[in-house]
């Protein structure tokens, strides 16, 4: 009778024990993806021109290849991820898809939307809010928020970035060329600052147009914006790129091109040799049948942070995870990166490519700072223009 | 031997004995031969050192991208996995000459051998996978699915286990070679790389790149038991990037290159310290020691080069430039 007792007590103790385990199994990890409806730069025609900068596609790519390569280790502490993507049309309709999501149970949002439309999202929810496509610095300065994470490097950063190769370089008279959107003109004064930063010397500034107007034919003309000055390089912003794509080799000057065409700095390049990159170069190529592009390896790496934090403590503590002084992310970079607590921007390395191979990396070597070399690259501690604490 | 040549063609007369003869004498050179080789990664070629004078004596042509190299059938060949060719290697360590390719799974990193010499385990980086080949005939018998991007293998002292490490997955798979499954995941620190058997066999090393750390696994109870943290004067923390493994001849110390932290760190066993460190090339990511333990040679993967260090004089001695992207050494001495 006392065994009787005993087995069944045993068959009930198994029971539910199992029982835990079923449910200890379902335990799901919803990430939340908010994307602009209608993208222009996701046309296939746009798409097929493969700007570096721009994006290769749908920003769920690189999502998908964080989960799969992630599958090991999320069924070893039995967490189901799960994506509910969704696309946004306006500023308030970013904002009601990131409380709707939240709602859902979203653990965390990653997002790909304009600056304003990051901002409402960012405002409507206590989740972590991950940017993994935009890279304007007010994000990261005064529109900066207590929950607004960004993989994607900043403005700043890929200026600092060249403007730090240029030293090395010593190329240091750099002509500049702009473009006729208020973007490009935004991006330009952010050139100008790295370059002021860094000791380069702006030569002369230039503006340029590609225009229906044939009066103003010369405005698009290189040879004529490149001449009657010497300089070692020519930086030219192009946020829509087509102008600078076909800007290397027509100079005035034998002197390269670097900036939106010639030489860029990326966040990623797909055939970068080093640090175990080629594998994540082929797993994405393999998964998503396209080349990774830089806003891919940011999207990529948002799920890694949020996968990663979840896999050390609960959901609802992502966020004081991620923003633990000890949470370090592997982004194949050869560098262990981290959300910098003042604007909450990854420190990374970026990638020096002209669109073909990975020429360098920085920040350069010898480029020194008293903490982290990386925070060379964007807006650093002391500067104070994040006012959002963490 | 040399001198004995002349004496077996004088008194044989014999085609076929002077052939015999001559892979006699080859067969006795490869013992101790004292070269040492270094695999580079670009060059789809070995360096080879001469372990006693320091100079570059030759290159040899291998399969593409080669990597991972071990001695084997009494260190008179050596095995040499090969990412971009999927293949093996086998060269004799005597003439430089390859004398096999086996097929070698999918994209091979690093490999290990059953106690037999029979069965390879390798760590196909592509596909997550520990690949079971047949060495004889190459062909792949198991394929066990571990963490993202298999790095380190290590088969146990009794064969009856291979450990593998993940640097997506920061885990440590215990896996059983004949059933094929993984016994046990141990989580440890961050891109683990290679492995060493320390404390006899009880302790099993990992290092862990983007963790700068070792982490030291039980092998009785198959968990971590401590984490070795390192800290270099001068060297920032997310420098110290630790890939490469050694275990003195006595067992008392390990040493571990700290990757782009450029230096090598001595690690008393015993007492887990750090008692020495020496600066070598840009990262120094694989450590080999002579047989003797007096010298070590590590490769430096930035600076294309091998730094030989003289371990009691704890002083790199001279670097001395290889192929490009050098990745592994082995010292035939």
């Amino acid at each position: 009778m006392t065994d009787r007792l005993r087995t069944s007590r045993r068959v009930a103790l198994g029971l539910l024990l199992s029982l835990t385990a079923a449910l200890a199994q379902a335990v799901p990890l919803l990430i939340g993806v908010i994307t602009r409806a209608d993208d222009d730069r996701l046309e296939p025609k746009r798409v097929e021109l493969a700007y570096l900068g721009q994006p290769g596609g749908p920003l769920r790519s690189g999502i998908d290849v964080a989960i799969g390569e992630s599958q090991f280790e999320l069924d070893a502490a039995k967490l189901q991820v799960k994506v509910e993507a969704v696309e946004a049309t306006s500023a308030d309709d970013a904002k009601a898809q990131a409380a709707r999501l939240e709602k859902a149970g979203a653990a965390a949002l990653v997002t790909d939307l304009p600056t304003a439309w990051t901002q409402a999202a960012a405002a409507a929810t206590k989740l972590p809010l991950l940017n993994a496509g935009n890279a304007d610095n007010l994000l990261r300065e005064q529109g900066c928020r207590a929950n607004l994470f960004h993989t994607l490097p900043s403005e700043r950063m890929f200026s600092d970035a060249l403007a730090q190769t240029l030293t090395a370089r010593k190329w240091s008279r750099v002509l500049l060329l702009t473009g006729p959107e208020p973007e490009d003109i935004a991006r330009s004064a952010v050139v100008q600052a790295s370059i002021k930063r860094y000791g380069l010397k702006l030569v002369a500034q230039r503006p340029f147009k590609m225009s229906a107007d044939p009066r103003e034919r010369d405005l698009a003309n290189p040879l004529l914006l490149t001449g009657n000055t010497d300089y070692d390089a020519v930086w030219v912003v192009d946020t829509d790129g087509e102008f600078a794509r076909a800007l290397p080799y027509r100079t005035a000057l034998p002197r390269p091109v670097v900036g939106n065409g010639g030489l860029m700095a990326e966040a990623w390049a797909p055939r970068f040799e080093r640090f175990g990159a080629p594998q994540l170069a082929k797993r994405f190529q393999k998964a998503q049948q396209r080349p990774m592009t830089g806003i891919d390896w940011a999207a990529w790496q948002a799920a890694k942070a949020i996968i990663q934090a979840a896999l050390t403590a609960p959901p609802a503590k992502l966020m004081q995870t991620m923003n633990g002084a000890d949470f370090t992310l592997d982004g194949f970079k050869g560098s262990r990166l981290s959300f910098r607590p003042w604007d909450r921007q990854l420190r990374q390395p970026l990638l020096m490519t002209d669109g073909q191979g990975v020429i360098s990396l920085a920040p350069v070597d010898g480029i020194l700072h008293p903490k982290n070399v990386l925070d060379t690259l964007g807006a650093d501690a002391p500067e104070k223009l994040c006012k959002a604490a963490s | 031997m040399i001198d004995n040549i002349p004496l077996r063609r004088r008194y044989a007369g014999c085609v076929l004995l002077i052939a015999f003869g001559l892979a006699l004498a080859a067969t006795a050179h490869a013992k101790d031969s004292g070269k040492v080789f270094v695999s580079s990664e670009k060059d789809n070629a070995l360096t080879v050192i001469d372990a006693k004078t320091m100079v570059v004596t030759g290159v040899i042509k291998t399969c593409k991208r080669p990597r991972h190299m071990k001695l084997i059938e009494g260190n008179t060949k050596l095995m040499v996995a090969c990412g971009d060719s999927n293949k093996a290697d086998i060269i004799d360590v005597a003439s430089g000459k390859s004398v096999a390719r086996i097929a070698f799974g999918d994209d091979p990193e690093v490999f290990d051998l059953s106690l037999d010499g029979k069965t390879a385990y390798l760590s196909a980086e592509d596909e997550g996978a520990l690949t079971i080949v047949d060495v004889a005939t190459g062909k792949s018998l198991k394929s066990v699915p571990v963490g993202k991007e298999p790095e380190g293998v290590l088969t146990s002292p009794d064969g009856k286990r291979v450990y593998v490490t993940s640097e997506v997955a920061n885990m440590i798979h215990v896996v059983d070679p004949v059933a094929g499954t993984v016994i046990k995941n141990i989580a440890v620190g961050k891109r683990p790389r290679r492995m060493i058997l320390a404390a006899d066999g009880a302790e099993l090393w990992v290092t862990n790149e983007l963790g700068s750390s070792v982490s030291i696994v039980s092998t009785k109870d198959l968990n971590v038991i401590e984490t070795i943290k390192f800290e270099i004067k001068g060297m920032r923390a997310d420098d110290i990037s630790p890939v490469g493994i050694a275990l003195a001849p006595d067992g008392k110390t390990a040493f571990v290159g700290l990757g782009r932290a450029n230096h090598v760190a001595w690690v008393d066993v015993a007492s887990r310290k750090v008692t020495n460190t020496v600066l070598v090339g840009k990262r120094a990511w694989y450590v080999a020691l002579t047989r003797d333990g007096s010298r070590m040679f590590v490769a430096n993967g930035l600076s294309d080069d091998v730094t030989v260090v003289d371990v009691a004089a704890v002083k790199a001695l001279k670097s001395i430039p290889v192929g490009r992207v050098p990745y592994g050494v082995v010292i035939d001495d």
